[in-house]
């Protein structure tokens, strides 16, 4: 299956390799890096190349290549998916998945590489059996290992891996026993010039952090189940209850974990909360252009939005901007093109305005296409989808537990187009 | 001690604790700077004695080896650490073994030894370690060592270690193919394992070392199927792609008729097919109808092993693991039914929104399926417009997916959305968007125009790409209908002059060339202009001015003569070979001259020949040969290692192959049959209502078994629960099996004594019954075997064993004096069965005459029951006859068994020759042509405890005759069907009878007073009360009783006020008083004498219950007290 993996730095410099059969010469991975260099943008490598011998198989996650090399056959998303299970697996170690940590750590990192996959087929990848064998390292665990001697390689065996809930340990303790549900969703819409809108859906996942004594076994159910269109859970989920039920039946992992992502189809109607008036232009004579950006509540269901932030990419003509915003403050990035206006909360009454003019580099010709606009806002306590837990409950343990379940949407890919 | 403290003083005491500090980042090297001098500081540091030295040495060497440098040269220092006692530094020095070990060899072997005792460890976690190391170094020397350890790890008790011997496999096999034979038997032996711990990793290590040896699969075929959803998801993954595979070689096209369909309508497509192509299109079709029209003479049954895999992996469509999802969705797209394909569009969809990288995957694959089954994306169209924020790549391929999605209907919105991505900043995403809209304008006839009027409007874009790439398209366009639009080659021919793109120019050049008719001003013109620049263009652009000025030549030589030879002379001596030779090939072709041949008569043939028009496909067009979510599909050519999708073979192989020695043959060997049945005897099969019924049928038994697997494998939902309850359950197998040898050997003995008495009676009964049918088929007309649809058929069979078992039942019970009555309980019994004679009977309940069946209540009973039932359910609710008074269950159908139908029900009969058998009443029917002779029972597979009485044999059966017999079941208080074959004298069918758990019972006949007392020490946690509300119509008190006494063989008690009360026996071990209050309470008593019998209490407790409850109004039975 895998053969090596190789960490390549955004430069392209290859800071880390394992291999997991026979050694593969990193030259190998000059052939990714001359793709890369093509595809200028990192997002525009191919994730899979063909090289004489062997195929390169890649993700690009916190400005790091994970190239892995493989000889034969392997579907391609098995790859990806482990790809990106390792760099969630840095992140829940070390905080972050970046070229310095990785560096910081590189012990650490090759232990559970080496555990993760066994001759290049995966062998524990749930984040509870790895912590087992290989301890997160912490500042704390870091001063007492110097003092002591000790190390961060878990004393006991992989029982996780024998368990039939390899997702949970057994012997979990805690004082307060408390059961935390986010509930967020993102809306991801295209809206046409005239504000219309093009395409609209709603993303949502329950994100828990569940801090359980002993094995519960929990139910959350839903006010309204029916509303969701299309379902992926967490392993613990039981398919079955769902099915018949549409209740959420699970033994939870210890801590942090995504439940279950959900879709509400684009049939329904998407309220969508904000509206965006606008109107950039450019010139033909002269190199210099107009922005005139308005934006307004629409549907927030009562809510304020909040954290609103718009984006936009500029053509690459254009030199600098000069613009006057009622709110917030706007940042242009020379190298990227991008102008960044951080709004932060939407008031109703004084509707925030960013306007003023645009100068291009002169013997451009104008640009063809106006820029589009991204937005990005939050909702406090609304699913805008109209979801709502009804209870939750839970079996197998004594104890009450604390539990609590937020709501929050936010924009996705939330695009207008100009 | 003395090197590590020789150490400290070389290094000038860095840290005060005696300690030194080496940092936190073993990766910065820091201070030591040459590679030597940190080398020996590394080999002194693991000579030391503390693991804390060594712990820091090794940490350092890895950080080595993980940047890529070479830490060879410590080889012999490492190795002496492998027995270290501190695990860190062990699996270190693992780490730096498997990684050095191959450049080694010699110094590696030092380190066998300890990896050997580590596989004798007693934790298992030890044991698996050690193998894992030992297998993952590659030195050719120990293979036989890796072997041995193998093999005995493949037998180890701790699945955990199966599962690592399992991932040696593959590792073994790479160092030395020449094992392959022994790791083929390994594999063999891990495929057998029952849990899921090792599934995916031996399915993974056969995929690698065999995966041509397809047939290891057959045995392990189901439980791959059932273990599936609690396999980890890597496992998943290849487990469900081997599958795909071994479904393609053993199963049948499941859309084999739409298919031959699809492609006959499509061979109507071709545009510029010569006449012969018509012709042989023909051929083709008239094949195919011939094939279709087979086909429907041959309707396609699935088999239920395939639609077992398929309902199995649908629930892994919400698996979080991309790579799960997909490798279900290609397995639909390959195997599934088309009706069916569709459920995994949204799961496809909902992907789109994860990183990019699985996005391009998943569009690739999409892209393909769009072109095969476009209907399944259509609904999802908006969820592939392009977002200014994609990566191109991504852009690209959701570009190609709208295109394919492309249809009359939503074309529209399409063009309009194309539209705006044409005004996109990315270059080549506008290039790909003007290839579509071209794309879309071949495809779809109406919006042709508009889309070329639209080409033609960018061709005064302002980017020099954007109006190349429409020169491009609207090239291709214009072939389809050139003479419409000799205005559009003016305007491009104008264009000459601006674009460079020497694809665009080349383009223009053999527009006007191609057309030079529609342009005859304009073409010289372009020529000349060419003429000039000659030497500047591309040699693309150059080898279509030779083009142009040579179809030019031909078709107006006094203008355009001079130019010509002009053009050859350049041409003639142009760096380019191509050129220099095109030009000489093009000068001897249309120049006469007296040494040209033959040939240039046919000039213009050659040069303006019509050319058909190019047909713009999409570049994932047949990419599905390859498996979908392959690597080879990805890359659109074959990687190494991969495995062919075979193409589904003409006729099934035999499905048997599958059968393990948990009998689960019922269903297949049936199905079986039917089959060969259609085969030989086309006179059952032409009739369209047989199919029908015999799908439908299929189908049922494939949800009965469905539950079961269900069952299997959900109710816990832990994998080893299930794997336990597994291997229990064969264990009892093997038990009854030999339980069930030693009772067929004592029935035998009974049966000789018995079975003067028995055949007598039986005897008289047959006769009874030819009266009977002769009578029937009498009234009827001589044809109606032939004519009458199935459930016709069926009804009048039903209605035949209705009158029949009413008439038997009456002979039987003036007639049985069985020989012994030993036990107080048999007399009571009997006196009731001779009370069944006096039509003043007090006590109505149990007598069959007079509980009609409420038709909806009974449908409902029967699917509870299937519902509930562990095996297999022959219950089938179509052979329900609405008025009948015993519920009869068909056991064979009657184009299963060639003409022999055979029914039965529970007859509620005592069983004169054991009392503790359920007697089943059974009723043949021979509709063939020919006498069925020697009809009788072999093979009883029984689970443990059961025992069976066989029927007499019955020596001939005439045909259209119609014959009873009664056999005797002890299901042993349990709903376990009891599996037997029914011989003829020239077949045999396996059937199975599973009886309804109220049939298991025996009413005991009591008074009032005794079942109060009864009921007085059943109190408490025997009891169970439910409140019901019960509908107007079965508010009285006959009602009740009637449907309880249908729903359970149970008896009145009598009693004075309207209270109600029935009170039954189930056979020897527990009795159930039920008490009925008309008020609407129920309640039921248990004696728990028994424990063993929870399940069918529990069972019988709900059917009770559900049988008061009416349709409308749901009874919840939420338990006060759990069943012991």
């Amino acid at each position: 299956m895998i053969n090596s993996l190789f960490l390549i730095s955004h430069s392209g410099d290859i800071f880390l390799e394992k291999h997991w059969k026979s050694v593969i010469s990193r030259s190998v991975c000059d052939y990714f890096l001359e793709a890369k260099e093509k595809a200028g943008d990192p997002e525009n490598v191919a994730p899979v190349l063909q090289t004489p011998h062997h195929y390169l198989i890649s993700i690009y996650r916190g400005k790091l290549f994970f190239l892995s090399v493989t000889q034969t056959e392997v579907p391609p998303l098995f790859v990806i998916e482990f790809l990106h299970r390792v760099a969630d697996t840095f992140q829940d170690y070390f905080g972050d998945c970046s070229e310095v940590l990785i560096k910081e750590n590189t012990v650490t990192v090759y232990e559970l590489l080496e555990e993760m996959l066994d001759n290049g087929f995966p062998l524990a990848t749930e984040s509870n059996v790895l912590k087992e064998m290989i301890r997160p390292p912490t500042i704390l665990r870091s001063v007492v290992n110097t003092l002591t001697g000790g190390s961060n390689v878990g004393g006991t065996l992989p029982t996780g891996q024998l368990s039939n809930v390899p997702w949970r340990r057994a012997g979990v303790k805690y004082t307060n026993n408390e059961a935390y549900f986010d509930v967020i969703e993102e809306i991801d819409a295209i809206l046409d010039k005239s504000g219309t809108t093009v395409f609209a859906e709603i993303q949502g996942v329950i994100e828990a952090c569940v801090k359980l004594t002993g094995m519960p076994d929990l139910t959350l159910s839903f006010m309204n189940p029916r509303l969701l269109d299309d379902v992926s859970f967490h392993p613990c989920v039981r398919f079955k209850r769902w099915e018949s039920e549409h209740v959420l039946s699970f033994i939870p992992p210890d801590g942090n974990f995504r439940l279950m992502s959900y879709h509400v189809s684009s049939q329904n109607l998407v309220a969508i909360p904000v509206y965006v008036k606008q109107n950039i232009s450019f010139l033909e004579t002269g190199s210099c252009g107009r922005l005139d950006i308005t934006i307004g509540p629409k549907q927030t269901m009562g809510k304020t939005v909040e954290s609103l932030m718009v984006t936009i990419p500029m053509p690459k003509s254009v030199l600098s901007v000069n613009l006057t915003a009622t709110q917030g403050t706007y940042t242009f990035d020379l190298t990227t093109k991008v102008v960044l206006w951080d709004v932060g909360k939407l008031n109703p009454q004084k509707l925030p305005n960013l306007r003023g003019s645009i100068s291009i580099q002169t013997g451009a010709p104008k640009p063809e296409e106006n820029p589009s606009i991204n937005i990005d806002m939050k909702l406090q306590q609304l699913a805008i989808s109209g979801l709502k837990v009804s209870r939750l409950d839970m079996y197998g343990e004594k104890y009450k537990p604390f539990k609590g379940v937020k709501y929050v949407t936010k924009a996705g890919k939330f695009q207008v187009r100009t | 001690m003395s090197s590590s403290s020789a150490f400290n003083e070389e290094k000038g005491g860095s840290s005060s604790v005696g300690e030194p500090e080496y940092g936190h980042d073993p990766a910065s090297g820091g201070i030591f700077s040459s590679d030597y001098k940190r080398h020996d500081d590394l080999k002194e540091m693991l000579d030391s004695n503390k693991d804390s030295l060594k712990l820091e040495a090794m940490k350092r060497i890895v950080a080595m080896i993980a940047r890529g440098k070479n830490a060879s040269d410590l080889f012999p220092a490492v190795v002496k650490n492998v027995a270290c006692k501190n695990i860190e530094v062990k699996k270190l020095v693992y780490v730096y073994l498997v990684r050095y070990a191959e450049e080694q060899q010699d110094l590696a072997l030092l380190s066998i030894s300890t990896f050997q005792r580590g596989l004798k460890d007693p934790n298992q976690l030890i044991r698996a370690s050690a193998l894992r190391v030992l297998s993952s170094i590659r030195v050719t020397i120990i293979v036989p060592i890796m072997m041995l350890a193998i093999k005995e790890a493949a037998s180890d008790m701790s699945p955990y270690v199966r599962k690592t011997a399992a991932h040696a496999i593959p590792k073994l096999y790479s160092l030395d193919p020449e094992q392959k034979d022994q790791l083929i038997e390994v594999i063999e032996k891990l495929l057998a394992d029952k849990t899921t711990l090792v599934a995916g990793s031996v399915v993974m290590a056969f995929e690698e070392v065999c995966p041509e040896r397809i047939d290891l699969i057959h045995k392990n075929y189901r439980k791959l199927c059932n273990l599936l959803i609690d396999v980890e998801e890597w496992g998943q993954v290849v487990i469900i792609n081997m599958l795909t595979r071994y479904a393609r070689t053993q199963f049948l096209n499941p859309n084999i008729n739409e298919s031959l369909l699809e492609e006959g309508g499509g061979g109507e497509k071709t545009f510029y097919g010569s006449d012969e192509d018509e012709d042989e299109d023909e051929e083709e079709k008239e094949k195919k109808a011939e094939a279709a029209a087979m086909a429907k003479r041959k309707p396609y049954v699935m088999d239920p092993d395939h639609r077992l895999l398929l309902r199995n992996t649908k629930p892994l469509l919400q698996s979080r693991n991309a790579a799960v999802v997909m490798a279900v969705a290609q397995l639909y797209f390959h195997l599934a039914p088309k009706a069916e394909v569709g459920v995994i569009a949204k799961a496809l969809v909902r992907l789109l929104r994860s990183h990019s990288e699985v996005q391009y995957v998943v569009l690739q694959n999409v892209a393909t399926m769009t072109i095969k089954r476009r209907g399944m994306f259509e609904p999802y169209l908006k969820s592939f417009y392009i977002r200014s924020t994609d990566p191109t790549q991504i852009k690209i391929l959701k570009l190609e997916v709208l295109t394919n999605l492309a249809n009359e209907t939503n074309i529209s919105t399409i063009l309009r959305e194309f539209q705006t991505y044409i005004k996109s900043m990315d270059k080549d995403f506008v290039a790909a968007t003007i290839q579509a809209i071209g794309r879309c304008a071949t495809n779809i006839g109406e919006v042709r125009d508009t889309c070329l009027n639209g080409l033609v409007q960018l061709l005064s874009n302002r980017d020099e790409l954007v109006v190349a790439e429409s020169v491009v398209v609207i090239k291709k366009l214009l072939q389809m209908q050139p003479e419409k639009h000799s205005d559009i080659i003016k305007h491009m021919a104008k264009l000459t002059d601006n674009i460079q793109v020497p694809m665009a120019r080349a383009s223009i050049l053999w527009l006007i060339g191609e057309y030079c008719e529609h342009v005859p001003k304009i073409a010289p013109d372009v020529l000349r202009k060419m003429a000039k620049s000659f030497t500047n263009e591309e040699d693309i652009v150059k080898l279509q001015i030779l083009n142009l000025a040579a179809k030019l030549y031909l078709t107006n030589s006094k203008q355009t003569k001079l130019l010509t030879q002009y053009v050859l002379n350049l041409a003639k001596y142009d760096q380019n070979y191509d050129i220099r030779d095109r030009a000489r090939f093009i000068r001897q072709l249309i120049v006469p001259t007296e040494k040209s041949g033959a040939l240039s008569k046919y000039a213009k043939k050659l040069f303006l020949a019509l050319k058909p028009a190019p047909v713009l496909e999409s570049p994932f067009k047949d990419r599905d040969h390859f498996q979908l979510g392959s690597l080879s599909h990805l890359l659109n050519a074959k990687a190494g290692g991969y495995q062919e999708l075979p193409d589904w073979p003409e006729s099934a192989p035999d499905p048997s192959v599958r059968n393990v020695e948990v009998p689960e043959w019922t269903k297949c060997s049936s199905r079986e049959k039917r089959k060969e049945k259609k085969v030989e005897k086309p006179f059952y099969s032409d009739s369209e209502g047989e199919s029908g019924p015999t799908e439908s049928a299929d189908s049922e038994s494939d949800s009965a078994s469905g539950s079961e697997s269900g069952s299997g494998s959900e109710g816990s939902g832990s994998a080893s629960e299930s794997e336990e309850s597994g291997e229990v359950s064969v264990s009892e197998e093997e038990e009854g099996e030999e339980e069930e040898k030693k009772t067929k050997k004592r029935e035998l003995k009974k049966a000789v004594q018995e079975s003067e008495s028995e055949q007598s009676s039986e005897e008289e009964d047959r006769k009874h019954e030819r009266k009977m049918k002769q009578r029937k088929s009498d009234s009827e007309s001589e044809s109606d075997e032939e004519e009458e649809s199935e459930s016709e058929s069926s009804q009048s069979e039903s209605d035949d064993s209705e009158s029949e078992a009413e008439v038997r039942k009456k002979k039987k019970a003036a007639e049985s004096k069985p020989p012994s009555k030993p036990v107080k309980k048999e007399t009571k019994k009997e006196k009731k069965e001779m009370s069944l004679l006096d039509l003043d009977d007090f006590e109505p309940a149990p007598s069959p005459q007079v509980t009609p069946v409420n038709n909806l209540l009974s449908n409902s009973l029967v699917t509870d029951l299937e519902g509930l039932s562990l095996s297999e359910a022959v219950l089938s609710p179509a052979t329900i006859a609405p008025s009948s008074a015993l519920k009869s269950y068909e056991l064979l159908h009657r184009i299963t068994g060639e003409g022999l139908s055979v029914e039965y029900c529970f007859s509620r009969q005592p069983f004169s020759p054991d009392a503790n058998m359920v007697a089943v009443q059974m009723q043949f029917t021979n509709s063939s042509t020919s006498d069925t002779k020697n009809l009788h029972m072999e093979d009883v597979k029984l689970q443990s405890g059961m025992r069976v009485k066989d029927f007499p044999e019955i020596e001939s059966l005439p045909a259209g005759e119609t014959a009873t017999a009664v056999m005797g079941i002890d299901f042993c208080d349990s709903t376990q069907a009891a599996n037997f074959q029914l011989c003829t004298h020239t077949r045999k069918f396996f059937v199975s009878i599973q009886p309804p758990v109220g049939e298991l019972m025996r009413p005991v006949f009591l008074t009032e007073n005794e079942f109060k007392k009864e009921q007085g020490q059943l109190m408490g946690m025997n009891e169970i009360t439910e409140k019901l509300t019960l509908d107007a119509k079965c508010r009285n008190e006959h009602t009740i009783v009637q449907r309880v006494t249908t729903a359970a063989n149970l008896s009145r008690v009598p009693c004075g006020s309207d209270r109600e009360c029935s009170l039954s026996n189930v056979p020897v071990k527990c009795s159930l008083n039920v008490s009925l209050l008309v008020t609407s309470r129920v309640t039921i008593y248990r004696s728990t004498r028994s424990s063993g019998l929870g399940l069918a209490i529990q069972v019988l407790e709900r059917v009770i219950l559900r049988s008061l409850g009416t349709a409308g109004q749901k009874c919840t039975i939420t338990k006060g007290k759990k069943p012991d």
